[in-house]
């Protein structure tokens, strides 16, 4: 069992959150999720052109809740493991998206294959549909505040779906 | 039945949407299949279905298919997919 990649704190460790950050554009947003996941190990710099392709290719789909874009591309052999990172936008940016713009958070998403990212995804579902853990989380002031309001969002949720992962032991704190 | 929820790449937004859409289902007491689709093979895929979800850059990329193709503006408002699914159905 993948014990590592199962919460949202073991997908996002503290090197892959950026917080207050800046960017012009959209591409700039999401140049700086792939900068983050290229740092973290998850891919290697070629997956950022990838994110971007997906876009000019399919259209700004990807901000699929008002205020946040997951920027992704396929499994690719860019994509070393499963993995996210995070970048909370000190200024909202539109990414052309009618119904969600401007967007605040852009999380970037890599995954090898089609399963072994399921479990950071079904984490990642619960979070999303918790808009107070969420508007506290986009509001956090640092990486490590990130990284700790995870954890503990991690906990409360595991707790709930009753599945001991006490177990976690890749976590920073 | 057989739902069929697409996105660009397969592995990102459609993965979170047939979750959701799945948890929608639950409530509803609506006994379905959810697959998630990439835009690639959702064509083909949405040849056996009876719905397709997905978003509003992506609906006109499916092309023409025998499904009921369904837009989904927030992935994560329940209520607005349980509402277009049961519009759907009826």
């Amino acid at each position: 069992m993948t014990v590592t990649t199962t919460g949202l704190s073991g997908g996002l460790p503290e090197d892959a959150i950026l917080t207050h950050a800046v960017a012009a554009d959209w591409r700039a947003a999401i140049t700086l999720a792939g900068d983050l996941l290229t740092t973290s190990g998850v891919t290697t710099s070629a997956y950022t052109a990838e994110m971007l392709a997906a876009v000019d290719t399919l259209g700004p789909y990807i901000v699929i809740v008002p205020g946040l874009a997951i920027a992704h591309s396929r499994p690719s052999p860019a994509v070393l493991r499963a993995g996210m990172s995070w970048v909370s936008l000190e200024t909202p940016i539109p990414f052309g998206n009618s119904k969600n713009d401007p967007v605040s958070l852009v999380l970037g998403l890599a995954a090898p294959d089609h399963d072994s990212h399921l479990g950071i995804m079904s984490a990642l579902a619960a979070l999303l549909l918790d808009a107070d853990a969420l508007a506290e989380l986009t509001a956090a002031e640092s990486p490590a505040q990130v990284h700790a309001l995870l954890v503990a969002f991690d906990r409360s949720h595991s707790d709930r779906s009753h599945t001991d992962s006490s177990l976690e032991g890749k976590a920073t704190s | 039945m057989k739902i069929i929820a697409v996105c660009g790449m397969g592995i990102g937004t459609s993965v979170l949407l047939k979750m959701n859409t799945e948890k929608v289902l639950r409530t509803l007491g609506i006994d379905a299949d959810v697959e998630a689709a990439d835009i690639g093979v959702a064509r083909g895929m949405a040849r056996d279905a009876e719905i397709v979800l997905t978003s509003a850059d992506l609906a006109p990329q499916i092309g023409d298919v025998p499904a009921t193709v369904i837009v989904i503006d927030n992935f994560f408002d329940l209520d607005e997919i349980s509402d277009k699914l049961t519009e759907a159905l009826d």
